[in-house]
Protein backbone atom coordinates (compact mmCIF):
# COMPACT_ATOMS: atom_id res chain seq x y z
CA UNK A 1 0.00 0.00 0.00
CA UNK A 2 1.95 2.91 -1.06
CA UNK A 3 1.05 6.63 -0.15
CA UNK A 4 0.81 8.11 -3.37
CA UNK A 5 -1.89 5.51 -5.17
CA UNK A 6 -5.31 5.98 -3.31
CA UNK A 7 -7.01 2.57 -1.71
CA UNK A 8 -9.04 0.77 -4.60
CA UNK A 9 -11.77 0.25 -1.37
CA UNK A 10 -11.40 1.78 1.85
CA UNK A 11 -13.58 1.79 5.33
CA UNK A 12 -13.03 3.90 8.15
CA UNK A 13 -15.02 4.17 11.25
CA UNK A 14 -18.04 2.41 9.35
CA UNK A 15 -20.64 1.96 11.73
CA UNK A 16 -24.18 0.20 10.38
CA UNK A 17 -27.25 -0.62 12.65
CA UNK A 18 -30.53 -2.24 12.06
CA UNK A 19 -33.76 -2.33 13.00
CA UNK A 20 -34.84 -5.81 14.57
CA UNK A 21 -38.97 -6.26 14.19
CA UNK A 22 -38.96 -6.05 17.91
CA UNK A 23 -37.79 -2.66 18.08
CA UNK A 24 -33.90 -3.24 19.11
CA UNK A 25 -31.33 -1.41 17.86
CA UNK A 26 -28.82 -4.20 16.20
CA UNK A 27 -25.23 -3.15 15.70
CA UNK A 28 -23.23 -5.19 12.95
CA UNK A 29 -20.77 -3.37 11.97
CA UNK A 30 -18.82 -0.64 14.51
CA UNK A 31 -15.62 1.08 14.01
CA UNK A 32 -14.57 -0.98 11.23
CA UNK A 33 -11.81 0.41 9.38
CA UNK A 34 -10.39 -1.60 6.32
CA UNK A 35 -8.29 -0.65 3.16
CA UNK A 36 -7.64 -2.63 0.21
CA UNK A 37 -5.22 -1.85 -2.19
CA UNK A 38 -5.55 -1.58 -6.08
CA UNK A 39 -5.38 -5.34 -7.28
CA UNK A 40 -5.12 -6.37 -3.85
CA UNK A 41 -6.68 -10.08 -3.21
CA UNK A 42 -7.73 -9.72 0.51
CA UNK A 43 -9.77 -12.04 2.24
CA UNK A 44 -12.06 -11.28 5.69
CA UNK A 45 -12.80 -14.57 7.64
CA UNK A 46 -14.96 -14.39 11.03
CA UNK A 47 -17.86 -16.12 12.86
CA UNK A 48 -20.84 -16.75 11.45
CA UNK A 49 -23.44 -13.94 10.96
CA UNK A 50 -20.58 -11.20 12.47
CA UNK A 51 -21.49 -8.83 9.61
CA UNK A 52 -19.63 -9.95 6.92
CA UNK A 53 -21.73 -9.66 4.30
CA UNK A 54 -22.84 -6.48 5.43
CA UNK A 55 -19.60 -4.69 4.49
CA UNK A 56 -20.23 -6.22 1.11
CA UNK A 57 -23.25 -4.52 0.65
CA UNK A 58 -22.17 -0.90 1.78
CA UNK A 59 -19.19 -1.15 -0.62
CA UNK A 60 -21.13 -2.48 -3.12
CA UNK A 61 -24.09 0.71 -2.72
CA UNK A 62 -26.48 -1.60 -1.66
CA UNK A 63 -26.58 -0.44 1.80
CA UNK A 64 -25.44 2.81 3.15
CA UNK A 65 -23.45 3.21 6.58
CA UNK A 66 -25.15 4.99 9.80
CA UNK A 67 -21.80 6.21 10.08
CA UNK A 68 -18.32 6.52 9.19
CA UNK A 69 -17.12 6.46 5.36
CA UNK A 70 -16.84 4.02 2.72
CA UNK A 71 -14.83 5.59 -0.18
CA UNK A 72 -13.96 3.66 -4.01
CA UNK A 73 -10.51 4.94 -5.36
CA UNK A 74 -10.98 8.25 -2.64
CA UNK A 75 -14.58 8.78 -3.92
CA UNK A 76 -17.50 8.12 -1.32
CA UNK A 77 -19.91 5.55 -2.35
CA UNK A 78 -23.24 6.62 -2.96
CA UNK A 79 -24.93 4.47 -4.84
CA UNK A 80 -24.01 1.16 -7.27
CA UNK A 81 -20.78 1.72 -8.33
CA UNK A 82 -19.71 0.52 -12.14
CA UNK A 83 -16.21 -0.48 -11.41
CA UNK A 84 -17.44 -2.95 -8.42
CA UNK A 85 -18.52 -6.30 -9.60
CA UNK A 86 -20.44 -8.78 -6.88
CA UNK A 87 -20.37 -12.92 -6.51
CA UNK A 88 -22.99 -14.03 -4.47
CA UNK A 89 -23.07 -16.99 -2.02
CA UNK A 90 -26.32 -18.07 -3.38
CA UNK A 91 -26.88 -18.65 -6.77
CA UNK A 92 -28.11 -15.49 -8.73
CA UNK A 93 -27.79 -16.22 -12.28
CA UNK A 94 -31.01 -15.44 -14.28
CA UNK A 95 -33.33 -18.31 -14.58
CA UNK A 96 -34.82 -17.70 -17.60
CA UNK A 97 -32.23 -16.57 -19.52
CA UNK A 98 -29.78 -18.80 -21.04
CA UNK A 99 -25.78 -19.22 -20.19
CA UNK A 100 -25.40 -16.60 -23.12
CA UNK A 101 -27.80 -14.48 -22.36
CA UNK A 102 -26.78 -14.08 -18.65
CA UNK A 103 -23.23 -13.56 -19.29
CA UNK A 104 -24.13 -11.05 -21.86
CA UNK A 105 -26.41 -9.36 -19.21
CA UNK A 106 -23.88 -6.91 -17.70
CA UNK A 107 -23.00 -5.49 -20.87
CA UNK A 108 -26.29 -5.23 -22.44
CA UNK A 109 -27.41 -3.62 -18.81
CA UNK A 110 -24.58 -0.88 -19.57
CA UNK A 111 -25.78 -0.02 -23.40
CA UNK A 112 -23.15 -2.11 -25.07
CA UNK A 113 -24.11 -2.98 -28.48
CA UNK A 114 -25.69 -6.35 -28.74
CA UNK A 115 -23.25 -7.52 -31.54
CA UNK A 116 -20.19 -6.64 -29.47
CA UNK A 117 -21.67 -7.83 -26.35
CA UNK A 118 -22.47 -11.36 -27.59
CA UNK A 119 -19.26 -11.55 -28.92
CA UNK A 120 -17.53 -10.50 -25.27
CA UNK A 121 -19.64 -12.78 -23.69
CA UNK A 122 -19.13 -15.99 -26.20
CA UNK A 123 -14.99 -15.40 -25.21
CA UNK A 124 -15.71 -14.88 -21.67
CA UNK A 125 -17.67 -18.65 -21.51
CA UNK A 126 -14.70 -19.90 -23.06
CA UNK A 127 -12.67 -18.68 -20.38
CA UNK A 128 -14.36 -20.20 -17.91
CA UNK A 129 -14.70 -24.02 -19.63
CA UNK A 130 -18.41 -23.66 -20.70
CA UNK A 131 -17.92 -22.98 -24.09
CA UNK A 132 -20.70 -25.32 -26.11
CA UNK A 133 -23.43 -24.85 -23.15
CA UNK A 134 -24.35 -21.15 -24.31
CA UNK A 135 -28.08 -22.26 -24.87
CA UNK A 136 -28.13 -23.98 -21.54
CA UNK A 137 -30.33 -22.72 -19.09
CA UNK A 138 -29.01 -22.41 -14.93
CA UNK A 139 -31.19 -25.41 -14.25
CA UNK A 140 -29.57 -28.22 -16.71
CA UNK A 141 -26.24 -27.48 -15.16
CA UNK A 142 -23.95 -28.24 -12.22
CA UNK A 143 -23.80 -26.11 -8.75
CA UNK A 144 -19.76 -25.44 -10.37
CA UNK A 145 -21.14 -24.55 -13.42
CA UNK A 146 -23.35 -22.10 -12.54
CA UNK A 147 -20.55 -20.73 -10.31
CA UNK A 148 -18.46 -20.46 -14.04
CA UNK A 149 -21.63 -18.46 -15.16
CA UNK A 150 -21.74 -15.94 -12.14
CA UNK A 151 -17.72 -15.37 -12.32
CA UNK A 152 -18.00 -14.47 -16.24
CA UNK A 153 -20.84 -12.43 -16.02
CA UNK A 154 -18.87 -10.72 -12.99
CA UNK A 155 -16.04 -10.33 -14.78
CA UNK A 156 -16.96 -9.53 -18.65
CA UNK A 157 -17.92 -5.79 -16.50
CA UNK A 158 -13.92 -5.43 -15.93
CA UNK A 159 -14.32 -5.03 -12.03
CA UNK A 160 -11.77 -2.67 -10.55
CA UNK A 161 -13.12 -4.11 -6.85
CA UNK A 162 -14.50 -7.55 -6.43
CA UNK A 163 -16.57 -8.43 -3.97
CA UNK A 164 -17.28 -12.42 -3.01
CA UNK A 165 -19.44 -13.53 -0.75
CA UNK A 166 -18.81 -16.60 0.51
CA UNK A 167 -19.18 -17.71 -3.35
CA UNK A 168 -17.75 -21.42 -3.30
CA UNK A 169 -19.50 -22.52 0.31
CA UNK A 170 -22.28 -24.26 -1.38
CA UNK A 171 -19.85 -26.22 -3.32
CA UNK A 172 -18.21 -29.79 -2.93
CA UNK A 173 -14.89 -29.72 -1.89
CA UNK A 174 -13.64 -30.88 -5.18
CA UNK A 175 -15.66 -28.60 -7.45
CA UNK A 176 -14.57 -25.65 -4.70
CA UNK A 177 -11.15 -26.74 -5.11
CA UNK A 178 -11.15 -26.07 -9.15
CA UNK A 179 -13.34 -22.92 -8.74
CA UNK A 180 -10.74 -21.62 -6.29
CA UNK A 181 -8.25 -22.29 -9.08
CA UNK A 182 -10.00 -21.04 -11.53
CA UNK A 183 -10.60 -17.69 -10.00
CA UNK A 184 -6.83 -17.04 -9.09
CA UNK A 185 -6.08 -17.66 -12.78
CA UNK A 186 -9.03 -15.26 -13.33
CA UNK A 187 -7.45 -12.37 -11.25
CA UNK A 188 -4.03 -12.15 -12.08
CA UNK A 189 -5.13 -11.57 -15.77
CA UNK A 190 -7.77 -8.97 -14.48
CA UNK A 191 -6.19 -7.31 -11.64
CA UNK A 192 -8.99 -5.89 -9.72
CA UNK A 193 -8.69 -5.39 -6.07
CA UNK A 194 -10.48 -8.27 -4.26
CA UNK A 195 -12.78 -8.55 -1.15
CA UNK A 196 -13.50 -12.18 -0.17
CA UNK A 197 -15.84 -13.05 2.53
CA UNK A 198 -15.62 -16.53 3.62
CA UNK A 199 -16.04 -18.57 6.60
CA UNK A 200 -13.33 -21.15 5.58
CA UNK A 201 -9.88 -20.02 6.95
CA UNK A 202 -8.06 -22.40 4.39
CA UNK A 203 -9.87 -20.97 2.15
CA UNK A 204 -9.30 -17.54 2.63
CA UNK A 205 -4.84 -18.26 2.71
CA UNK A 206 -4.95 -20.09 -0.07
CA UNK A 207 -6.74 -17.42 -2.24
CA UNK A 208 -5.66 -13.68 -0.33
CA UNK A 209 -2.56 -11.36 -0.08
CA UNK A 210 -4.00 -10.66 3.56
CA UNK A 211 -7.00 -12.09 5.64
CA UNK A 212 -8.36 -9.84 7.59
CA UNK A 213 -9.95 -11.65 11.01
CA UNK A 214 -13.18 -9.57 12.33
CA UNK A 215 -14.84 -9.48 15.29
CA UNK A 216 -17.89 -11.20 16.57
CA UNK A 217 -21.03 -8.91 16.29
CA UNK A 218 -20.58 -6.01 16.38
CA UNK A 219 -18.24 -6.55 13.60
CA UNK A 220 -14.30 -4.69 13.83
CA UNK A 221 -11.61 -5.91 12.44
CA UNK A 222 -9.42 -7.73 15.16
CA UNK A 223 -6.23 -8.73 13.30
CA UNK A 224 -4.82 -8.50 9.63
CA UNK A 225 -2.62 -11.16 8.50
CA UNK A 226 -0.11 -10.81 5.60
CA UNK A 227 0.18 -13.96 3.58
CA UNK A 228 3.23 -14.18 1.95
CA UNK A 229 2.97 -17.71 -0.39
CA UNK A 230 4.99 -16.97 -3.19
CA UNK A 231 2.19 -16.53 -6.08
CA UNK A 232 1.07 -18.52 -8.55
CA UNK A 233 -0.44 -20.72 -6.00
CA UNK A 234 -0.78 -24.22 -6.32
CA UNK A 235 -4.51 -25.09 -4.63
CA UNK A 236 -4.39 -28.34 -4.56
CA UNK A 237 -0.61 -28.93 -3.48
CA UNK A 238 -0.38 -25.60 -0.93
CA UNK A 239 -2.62 -26.64 1.71
CA UNK A 240 -0.09 -29.46 2.18
CA UNK A 241 2.73 -26.58 2.46
CA UNK A 242 4.64 -26.39 5.99
CA UNK A 243 4.28 -22.27 5.77
CA UNK A 244 0.61 -22.57 4.98
CA UNK A 245 0.03 -24.67 8.15
CA UNK A 246 2.56 -22.79 10.04
CA UNK A 247 0.19 -19.55 9.07
CA UNK A 248 -2.86 -21.63 9.06
CA UNK A 249 -2.34 -22.23 13.15
CA UNK A 250 -1.75 -18.46 14.14
CA UNK A 251 -4.59 -17.19 12.16
CA UNK A 252 -6.54 -20.03 13.55
CA UNK A 253 -5.96 -19.27 17.11
CA UNK A 254 -7.01 -15.61 16.81
CA UNK A 255 -10.35 -17.02 14.70
CA UNK A 256 -11.22 -19.39 17.40
CA UNK A 257 -11.43 -16.85 19.96
CA UNK A 258 -13.82 -14.76 18.17
CA UNK A 259 -15.98 -18.09 17.65
CA UNK A 260 -16.04 -19.28 20.70
CA UNK A 261 -16.79 -15.90 21.98
CA UNK A 262 -19.83 -15.67 19.28
CA UNK A 263 -21.07 -19.01 20.49
CA UNK A 264 -21.11 -17.98 24.57
CA UNK A 265 -23.25 -14.60 23.00
CA UNK A 266 -25.95 -17.07 21.33
CA UNK B 1 -39.35 -62.35 -9.60
CA UNK B 2 -37.06 -62.22 -6.51
CA UNK B 3 -35.96 -65.95 -7.66
CA UNK B 4 -34.71 -65.01 -11.36
CA UNK B 5 -32.61 -61.83 -9.56
CA UNK B 6 -30.64 -64.01 -7.61
CA UNK B 7 -30.27 -66.14 -10.38
CA UNK B 8 -29.12 -63.98 -13.43
CA UNK B 9 -28.93 -60.55 -12.03
CA UNK B 10 -27.98 -58.38 -15.27
CA UNK B 11 -30.93 -60.59 -17.02
CA UNK B 12 -33.12 -59.83 -13.83
CA UNK B 13 -32.38 -55.85 -14.09
CA UNK B 14 -33.64 -55.85 -17.31
CA UNK B 15 -36.80 -57.56 -17.07
CA UNK B 16 -37.58 -55.75 -13.99
CA UNK B 17 -36.99 -52.77 -15.81
CA UNK B 18 -39.11 -53.50 -18.96
CA UNK B 19 -41.62 -54.85 -16.16
CA UNK B 20 -42.15 -51.28 -14.38
CA UNK B 21 -42.58 -49.77 -17.72
CA UNK B 22 -45.20 -52.26 -18.21
CA UNK B 23 -47.12 -52.20 -15.47
CA UNK B 24 -47.08 -48.13 -15.79
CA UNK B 25 -48.84 -49.03 -19.18
CA UNK B 26 -51.23 -51.32 -17.04
CA UNK B 27 -51.70 -49.08 -14.21
CA UNK B 28 -52.86 -46.26 -17.29
CA UNK B 29 -54.69 -48.44 -18.62
CA UNK B 30 -57.11 -49.22 -15.84
CA UNK B 31 -57.13 -45.57 -14.71
CA UNK B 32 -58.55 -45.01 -18.08
CA UNK B 33 -60.98 -47.76 -18.06
CA UNK B 34 -61.90 -46.73 -14.22
CA UNK B 35 -63.03 -43.46 -15.16
CA UNK B 36 -64.97 -44.49 -17.81
CA UNK B 37 -66.52 -46.57 -15.34
CA UNK B 38 -67.67 -43.50 -13.67
CA UNK B 39 -68.94 -41.58 -16.30
CA UNK B 40 -71.08 -44.39 -17.39
CA UNK B 41 -71.97 -45.48 -13.91
CA UNK B 42 -73.17 -41.74 -13.21
CA UNK B 43 -74.97 -40.61 -16.80
CA UNK B 44 -76.36 -44.48 -17.31
CA UNK B 45 -77.29 -44.39 -13.32
CA UNK B 46 -79.32 -40.70 -13.58
CA UNK B 47 -80.79 -42.37 -17.17
CA UNK B 48 -81.98 -45.14 -15.33
CA UNK B 49 -83.43 -43.04 -12.92
CA UNK B 50 -85.54 -41.25 -14.83
CA UNK B 51 -86.99 -44.20 -16.56
CA UNK B 52 -87.96 -46.63 -13.68
CA UNK B 53 -89.29 -42.84 -12.23
CA UNK B 54 -87.07 -42.70 -9.26
CA UNK B 55 -85.98 -39.00 -10.55
CA UNK B 56 -88.29 -36.15 -12.15
CA UNK B 57 -87.12 -35.64 -15.57
CA UNK B 58 -89.02 -31.94 -15.25
CA UNK B 59 -86.84 -30.99 -12.48
CA UNK B 60 -83.69 -33.08 -13.11
CA UNK B 61 -83.66 -33.36 -16.68
CA UNK B 62 -82.67 -36.61 -18.29
CA UNK B 63 -79.15 -37.14 -20.13
CA UNK B 64 -80.83 -38.36 -23.42
CA UNK B 65 -82.70 -35.54 -23.38
CA UNK B 66 -80.00 -33.30 -23.11
CA UNK B 67 -78.79 -34.80 -25.72
CA UNK B 68 -81.49 -34.64 -27.93
CA UNK B 69 -81.46 -30.84 -27.32
CA UNK B 70 -77.73 -30.55 -27.85
CA UNK B 71 -78.25 -32.30 -31.60
CA UNK B 72 -81.79 -29.74 -31.69
CA UNK B 73 -79.69 -26.66 -30.73
CA UNK B 74 -76.95 -27.58 -33.65
CA UNK B 75 -79.19 -28.24 -36.31
CA UNK B 76 -82.34 -26.22 -35.92
CA UNK B 77 -80.99 -23.13 -33.68
CA UNK B 78 -82.18 -22.17 -30.06
CA UNK B 79 -84.91 -20.11 -28.99
CA UNK B 80 -83.07 -17.01 -29.19
CA UNK B 81 -81.16 -17.77 -32.16
CA UNK B 82 -78.33 -19.89 -33.82
CA UNK B 83 -76.24 -21.74 -30.82
CA UNK B 84 -72.60 -20.82 -32.43
CA UNK B 85 -74.05 -17.40 -32.35
CA UNK B 86 -74.69 -17.74 -29.00
CA UNK B 87 -71.59 -19.42 -27.64
CA UNK B 88 -69.47 -16.34 -29.73
CA UNK B 89 -70.99 -13.91 -27.76
CA UNK B 90 -70.38 -15.54 -24.55
CA UNK B 91 -66.48 -16.15 -25.90
CA UNK B 92 -66.34 -12.69 -27.15
CA UNK B 93 -67.00 -11.08 -23.88
CA UNK B 94 -65.23 -13.48 -21.60
CA UNK B 95 -62.39 -13.22 -23.77
CA UNK B 96 -62.57 -9.14 -24.41
CA UNK B 97 -63.04 -8.90 -20.55
CA UNK B 98 -60.21 -11.07 -19.44
CA UNK B 99 -57.61 -9.25 -21.86
CA UNK B 100 -58.50 -5.86 -20.67
CA UNK B 101 -58.48 -7.15 -16.57
CA UNK B 102 -55.77 -9.39 -16.83
CA UNK B 103 -53.16 -6.16 -18.37
CA UNK B 104 -54.91 -4.32 -16.24
CA UNK B 105 -53.99 -6.32 -13.23
CA UNK B 106 -50.40 -6.98 -14.56
CA UNK B 107 -49.73 -3.09 -14.98
CA UNK B 108 -51.02 -2.42 -11.82
CA UNK B 109 -49.49 -5.37 -10.29
CA UNK B 110 -46.06 -4.42 -11.71
CA UNK B 111 -46.61 -0.76 -10.65
CA UNK B 112 -48.15 -0.98 -7.05
CA UNK B 113 -45.45 -3.53 -6.22
CA UNK B 114 -42.25 -1.70 -7.26
CA UNK B 115 -43.42 1.33 -5.18
CA UNK B 116 -43.49 1.14 -1.87
CA UNK B 117 -45.36 5.00 -1.37
CA UNK B 118 -47.95 3.42 -3.67
CA UNK B 119 -48.65 0.36 -2.10
CA UNK B 120 -49.28 1.73 0.72
CA UNK B 121 -51.75 4.39 0.09
CA UNK B 122 -53.77 2.12 -2.37
CA UNK B 123 -53.40 -1.02 -0.50
CA UNK B 124 -56.39 -0.16 1.37
CA UNK B 125 -58.46 0.79 -1.25
CA UNK B 126 -57.88 -2.64 -3.07
CA UNK B 127 -58.42 -4.74 -0.46
CA UNK B 128 -62.12 -2.70 0.52
CA UNK B 129 -63.03 -2.70 -3.60
CA UNK B 130 -62.04 -6.75 -3.37
CA UNK B 131 -64.06 -7.56 -0.46
CA UNK B 132 -67.40 -6.24 -2.41
CA UNK B 133 -69.22 -9.11 -3.84
CA UNK B 134 -68.57 -8.11 -7.39
CA UNK B 135 -71.17 -9.89 -9.25
CA UNK B 136 -73.15 -7.06 -7.70
CA UNK B 137 -71.43 -4.81 -9.67
CA UNK B 138 -73.22 -6.49 -12.83
CA UNK B 139 -76.57 -4.68 -12.24
CA UNK B 140 -74.76 -1.59 -12.16
CA UNK B 141 -73.00 -2.29 -15.53
CA UNK B 142 -76.27 -2.82 -16.81
CA UNK B 143 -78.12 0.26 -16.16
CA UNK B 144 -74.68 2.26 -16.84
CA UNK B 145 -73.78 0.62 -20.13
CA UNK B 146 -77.12 -1.38 -21.55
CA UNK B 147 -78.01 -4.78 -22.41
CA UNK B 148 -74.95 -4.88 -24.96
CA UNK B 149 -71.79 -6.49 -24.60
CA UNK B 150 -70.04 -3.97 -22.68
CA UNK B 151 -71.77 -4.11 -19.38
CA UNK B 152 -70.84 -7.90 -19.47
CA UNK B 153 -67.05 -7.02 -20.44
CA UNK B 154 -67.14 -4.58 -17.60
CA UNK B 155 -68.02 -7.44 -15.22
CA UNK B 156 -65.70 -9.95 -16.56
CA UNK B 157 -63.10 -7.37 -15.92
CA UNK B 158 -64.23 -6.86 -12.78
CA UNK B 159 -64.07 -10.32 -12.08
CA UNK B 160 -60.31 -10.90 -13.49
CA UNK B 161 -58.53 -8.10 -12.26
CA UNK B 162 -58.40 -8.45 -8.88
CA UNK B 163 -56.70 -11.91 -9.08
CA UNK B 164 -54.55 -11.11 -11.54
CA UNK B 165 -53.49 -7.95 -9.68
CA UNK B 166 -52.86 -9.58 -6.00
CA UNK B 167 -50.83 -12.20 -7.97
CA UNK B 168 -48.82 -10.04 -10.09
CA UNK B 169 -48.85 -8.15 -6.98
CA UNK B 170 -47.27 -10.93 -5.08
CA UNK B 171 -44.82 -12.18 -7.60
CA UNK B 172 -43.24 -9.10 -8.05
CA UNK B 173 -42.99 -9.14 -4.56
CA UNK B 174 -41.68 -12.55 -3.78
CA UNK B 175 -38.99 -11.79 -6.96
CA UNK B 176 -35.72 -12.99 -5.27
CA UNK B 177 -33.77 -9.93 -3.88
CA UNK B 178 -29.91 -12.14 -4.69
CA UNK B 179 -30.87 -11.73 -8.67
CA UNK B 180 -32.65 -7.65 -8.40
CA UNK B 181 -28.77 -6.85 -6.11
CA UNK B 182 -27.27 -8.78 -8.86
CA UNK B 183 -28.64 -6.88 -11.73
CA UNK B 184 -27.98 -3.68 -10.14
CA UNK B 185 -24.58 -4.46 -9.86
CA UNK B 186 -24.20 -5.83 -13.17
CA UNK B 187 -25.59 -2.14 -14.12
CA UNK B 188 -29.37 -2.69 -14.99
CA UNK B 189 -31.39 0.86 -14.20
CA UNK B 190 -34.25 0.32 -12.34
CA UNK B 191 -36.64 0.40 -15.84
CA UNK B 192 -34.31 -2.77 -16.94
CA UNK B 193 -34.71 -4.42 -13.08
CA UNK B 194 -38.04 -4.48 -13.67
CA UNK B 195 -38.52 -6.10 -17.03
CA UNK B 196 -34.79 -8.18 -16.87
CA UNK B 197 -36.02 -9.85 -13.50
CA UNK B 198 -39.18 -9.08 -11.92
CA UNK B 199 -40.99 -9.38 -14.68
CA UNK B 200 -40.00 -13.04 -15.80
CA UNK B 201 -39.71 -13.85 -11.79
CA UNK B 202 -43.99 -12.70 -11.66
CA UNK B 203 -44.30 -14.14 -14.57
CA UNK B 204 -45.01 -17.65 -13.03
CA UNK B 205 -47.52 -16.03 -10.48
CA UNK B 206 -49.03 -14.29 -12.90
CA UNK B 207 -49.91 -17.71 -15.38
CA UNK B 208 -50.62 -19.62 -12.40
CA UNK B 209 -53.29 -16.37 -11.52
CA UNK B 210 -54.63 -16.51 -15.64
CA UNK B 211 -55.48 -20.33 -15.31
CA UNK B 212 -58.20 -19.25 -12.72
CA UNK B 213 -59.35 -15.92 -14.03
CA UNK B 214 -60.45 -17.34 -17.38
CA UNK B 215 -63.11 -19.13 -15.69
CA UNK B 216 -64.22 -16.07 -14.01
CA UNK B 217 -64.51 -14.38 -17.20
CA UNK B 218 -66.71 -16.89 -17.79
CA UNK B 219 -68.90 -16.13 -15.18
CA UNK B 220 -68.89 -12.86 -15.26
CA UNK B 221 -69.83 -12.79 -19.07
CA UNK B 222 -72.41 -15.34 -18.26
CA UNK B 223 -73.68 -13.76 -15.09
CA UNK B 224 -74.40 -10.54 -16.98
CA UNK B 225 -75.94 -12.23 -19.48
CA UNK B 226 -78.54 -13.55 -16.79
CA UNK B 227 -79.03 -10.26 -15.70
CA UNK B 228 -79.78 -8.82 -18.86
CA UNK B 229 -79.26 -9.00 -22.19
CA UNK B 230 -79.94 -10.19 -25.85
CA UNK B 231 -78.07 -12.91 -26.79
CA UNK B 232 -75.36 -15.21 -25.40
CA UNK B 233 -75.03 -18.54 -22.93
CA UNK B 234 -76.48 -16.67 -19.99
CA UNK B 235 -79.80 -15.60 -21.65
CA UNK B 236 -79.73 -19.28 -23.45
CA UNK B 237 -79.78 -20.37 -19.80
CA UNK B 238 -82.14 -18.24 -18.24
CA UNK B 239 -84.28 -18.35 -21.34
CA UNK B 240 -84.15 -22.57 -20.58
CA UNK B 241 -85.08 -22.13 -16.75
CA UNK B 242 -88.24 -19.39 -17.87
CA UNK B 243 -89.81 -22.29 -19.51
CA UNK B 244 -89.19 -25.37 -16.93
CA UNK B 245 -86.68 -26.65 -19.53
CA UNK B 246 -84.13 -28.42 -17.35
CA UNK B 247 -82.72 -30.52 -20.12
CA UNK B 248 -81.34 -26.82 -21.65
CA UNK B 249 -80.29 -25.90 -18.67
CA UNK B 250 -77.57 -28.61 -19.04
CA UNK B 251 -76.93 -28.69 -22.05
CA UNK B 252 -75.66 -24.92 -22.20
CA UNK B 253 -73.86 -25.58 -19.03
CA UNK B 254 -72.19 -28.29 -21.56
CA UNK B 255 -71.50 -25.99 -24.01
CA UNK B 256 -69.52 -23.75 -21.33
CA UNK B 257 -67.71 -26.52 -19.87
CA UNK B 258 -66.46 -27.19 -23.41
CA UNK B 259 -65.30 -23.80 -23.87
CA UNK B 260 -63.91 -23.40 -20.49
CA UNK B 261 -61.59 -26.56 -21.11
CA UNK B 262 -60.41 -25.43 -24.80
CA UNK B 263 -59.44 -22.02 -23.14
CA UNK B 264 -57.64 -23.73 -20.31
CA UNK B 265 -55.68 -25.93 -23.04
CA UNK B 266 -54.73 -22.79 -24.84
CA UNK B 267 -53.26 -21.15 -21.71
CA UNK B 268 -51.73 -24.23 -21.18
CA UNK B 269 -50.14 -24.28 -24.06
CA UNK B 270 -48.90 -20.37 -23.91
CA UNK B 271 -47.41 -21.29 -20.07
CA UNK B 272 -45.58 -24.10 -21.40
CA UNK B 273 -44.11 -21.03 -24.17
CA UNK B 274 -43.04 -19.10 -21.94
CA UNK B 275 -41.44 -20.99 -19.18
CA UNK B 276 -39.53 -23.05 -21.07
CA UNK B 277 -36.93 -21.97 -18.94
CA UNK B 278 -38.50 -23.92 -16.23
CA UNK B 279 -37.12 -27.41 -15.27
CA UNK B 280 -39.50 -30.17 -16.31
CA UNK B 281 -41.41 -29.64 -13.37
CA UNK B 282 -45.21 -31.39 -11.77
CA UNK B 283 -47.05 -31.98 -15.08
CA UNK B 284 -49.64 -34.00 -13.65
CA UNK B 285 -51.73 -34.60 -16.76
Amino acid sequence: MSANSPSAVELKNVARRFVTPSGDVLSALEDFDLSIAPGEFCAVVGPTGCGKSTTLGLIAGLAQPQGGSVTLFDAPVTGVDRRVGFVFQQDAVFPWRDVLGNVMAGPLFRGVPRAKAEAEARDWIARVGLKGFEAHHPHQLSGGMRKRVALAQTFINKPQVLLMDEPFSALDVQTRELMQEELLQLWAQAGSAVLFVTHDLDEAILLADRVAVLTTRPARVKSVHTIDLPRPRNVATLRYDERFIAIARRISDDLREEVLRARAEH
Amino acid sequence: MAETATAAPALAAGTRQESLASRQRRRWRLIIALRLAVLIVTIGGWELGVRAGWLDPFFFGQPSGIVDKLIDWIQNGTAIGPLWKQVWVTIYEAGAGFLIGAVMGVLCGIVLGRNQLLADVFSIYIKIANSIPRVVLGSIFIVALGLGSPSKIALAVVMVFFVVFANAFQGVREADKNLIANARILGASNWQVTRAVVLPSALSWILASLHVSFGFALIGAIVGEFLGAREGMGLLIATAQGSFDSNGVFAAMIVIAVVALIAEWILMLIEDRLLTWRPEASHND
